[in-house]
């Protein structure tokens, strides 16, 4: 019989608004994700000027992990956890905005600070950089929110011992549109892991 | 007690051919796909491995007869083709579809076409067209992608979730990758030369390969031993300089396989030739007293192929460990790195059990596949 898993804890950002474990810990009044963003890196004190430099993409999954970690995680020591991420439109809000810098000859001026940011997964560098997480990392692709996949996959990396919690994240951006649900995966807690808790959620 | 998983069938659509025999018959021969270019993909010419329109559009007129279809979703349905018709599965919610690219159908935003750019189109075009029923699965994980999808439907396989999954790569040499890596100075200006001391950086190139992954032993080429995919937590842009997702991922692998460094028979390696990732590898490598397991790169024959690199390596890799053969390192001349490796410099015959599949790339990915020969 495997080990139980369960959903130790919880982020959703979407609406100008950040919510932990339920409750509402950010608001901003409706004034784009530029302001949002910035408001909210001061209001949690998050003191990491890369900040600034990061893509939309990045900043809404490096903001949710923030929340989600903060004191909850000793930087200092070795922490065992996975990252399991995915979203629709991948790097698609970068890649727009990188094919503006290329498209007209007479002004044509390709940046290597925007091209790095054309992989969806560059959002994990950020995030195992800032916390430090020297551990598993994937990015995946889907229509939607696949709770059964992200269940079926996070379980797989804590049951063949490939990481000891998972942080998971669906962190969807483009054009101004965003959602990030991102949860820590964890052989403790009381809310159990599984497909329909996460849509609850991921709905909530 | 987890199920074994194995390959069962494999191909790959390069510019050096378009099935695996004819990309061998060129690499024994030492035949590169790098060629010079002039047009308007960039300012100055360059070097880089195309595959031409016209042998793709004839190639997929033999098993189609519509044509609407972007030049990469072509050679993916090519790659996939014979592997597909020889399995005789019916494609039930057991079967898994793994697609993996870095940047797709990109070059739908040229005309803005967004919907055209979402990897989840291409994805359901690809699946469309072989009638794969469960939802696709699309790894987008830059330069590791290719060989992190076997890492993935290996585990899925593993778990019982799916019993086969069908696996295609692939990336395309376009404007928007040609200005990005120029961006970063990382081109090459002579074809690319893997751990090289007058190395200078990479070549790209395109190229499609597929894989079938089975529970099933019939069949088997190779088997799946254990993998990693640790990020290095240092830096977006470049690889630590200690290489140490690289080794961690190795050791993952092989703790998992319950295999020493030193029974690996060959490491197909990532080389890109850039000064920083080749040197982080050798380091990785010696790190795990791996310095004298032959190696090579394969980017001397393809350039690289990105979200392709990893699975279209781990084709020809496979045909390394069944014909019991090394493949030169094309490019290599005087070593580059500051630790020994074993850079492989003359085809020759080798008994290859086991065989080591890497790769690294943005974000501080890396990926660590090892195989075993099926007896």
């Amino acid at each position: 019989m495997e080990k139980k898993t369960y959903i130790k804890t919880y982020c959703i950002i979407e609406n100008d608004k950040i919510v932990l474990d339920g409750k509402t810990v950010f608001e901003n009044e409706a004034s784009g994700f530029a302001d949002f963003s910035k408001k909210a890196y001061q209001y949690f004190g998050v003191g990491y000027p890369k900040f600034f430099k990061m893509d939309n993409l990045s900043k809404l999954a490096f903001l949710g992990a923030d929340v989600l970690l903060n004191g909850k995680i000793d930087p200092e020591k070795e922490n065992d956890i996975a990252l399991l991420f995915a979203n629709k439109s991948a790097s698609l809000d970068t890649d727009v905005k990188y094919q503006e810098s290329i498209s007209d000859k007479e002004n044509y001026f390709p940046s290597p600070a925007v091209f790095v940011y054309t992989l969806p997964n560059i959002c994990l560098g950020e995030i195992s950089i800032r916390h430090q997480l020297k551990s598993e990392n994937s990015f995946f692709i889907f229509d939607a929110f696949n709770p059964g996949f992200m269940a079926d996959y996070a379980n797989i990396l804590i049951h063949t011992k490939k990481a000891g919690q998972v942080l998971c994240g669906w962190v969807e951006f483009f054009d101004e549109d965003y959602k990030a649900f991102l949860y820590l995966v964890s052989d403790e807690g009381q809310n159990e892991h599984n497909k329909q808790n996460l849509e609850l959620l991921y709905n909530s | 007690m987890l199920r074994e998983v194995f390959i069962s069938g494999t191909n790959c659509i390069t510019p050096i051919g378009f099935d695996v025999a004819a990309n061998i018959d060129n690499i024994v021969n030492g035949i590169s796909g790098i060629e010079k270019h002039e047009n308007n993909l960039m300012q100055n010419p360059y070097y880089a491995a195309v595959i031409r329109d016209s042998e793709v559009n004839t190639a997929f007129a033999k098993i189609a007869s519509e044509d609407n279809y972007t030049k990469l979703e072509k050679l993916m349905i090519l790659a996939l083709y014979p592997i597909v018709s020889q399995a005789k599965s019916d494609f039930g919610v057991k079967t898994a579809f793994l697609l993996s690219t870095t940047k797709g159908n990109i070059t739908a935003l040229q005309d803005s076409n967004i919907e055209n750019a979402q990897l989840t189109t291409l994805a359901k075009t690809v699946a469309g067209f072989f009638g794969f029923k469960a939802e696709s699965i699309v790894v987008s994980n830059a330069c590791v992608s290719g060989i992190l999808a076997v890492s993935i439907a290996k585990r899925l396989i593993q778990a019982n979730v799916y019993d086969e999954a069908f696996i295609v790569s692939g990336d395309l040499v376009s404007e928007f990758v040609l200005s990005g890596f120029n961006s970063f100075q990382a081109m090459s200006d002579l074809p690319c030369k893997p751990y090289s001391k007058n190395r200078t950086g990479v070549s790209l190139g395109e190229a499609t390969a597929a894989v079938l992954m089975t529970s099933d032993k019939k069949n088997a080429k190779v088997k799946i031993l254990g993998d990693g995919s640790i990020n290095d937590a240092n830096h977006i842009s470049g690889p630590s300089r200690t290489g140490e997702g690289l080794f961690r991922s190795i050791e993952s692998a092989l703790k998992e396989a319950n295999v020493k460094p030193n029974q690996v028979d060959y490491i197909s390696a990532h080389g890109t030739a850039t000064p920083f990732n080749d040197e982080m590898e050798a380091i990785a490598f010696n790190r795990l007293e791996m310095g004298n397991v032959p190696v090579n790169s394969l980017k001397g024959y393809y350039g690289h192929t990105l979200g392709a690199s990893g699975l279209l390596e781990t084709v020809i890799g496979i045909e390394s460990v069944l014909r019991n053969r090394l493949f030169v390192s094309l490019g290599f001349d005087e070593i580059g790195v500051s630790q020994p490796i074993n850079v492989i410099s003359k085809n020759e015959d080798k008994e290859i059990n086991y065989f080591l599949k890497t790769a690294s790339g943005f974000g501080g990915c890396n990926t660590a596949v090892l195989f075993e020969k099926v007896k």
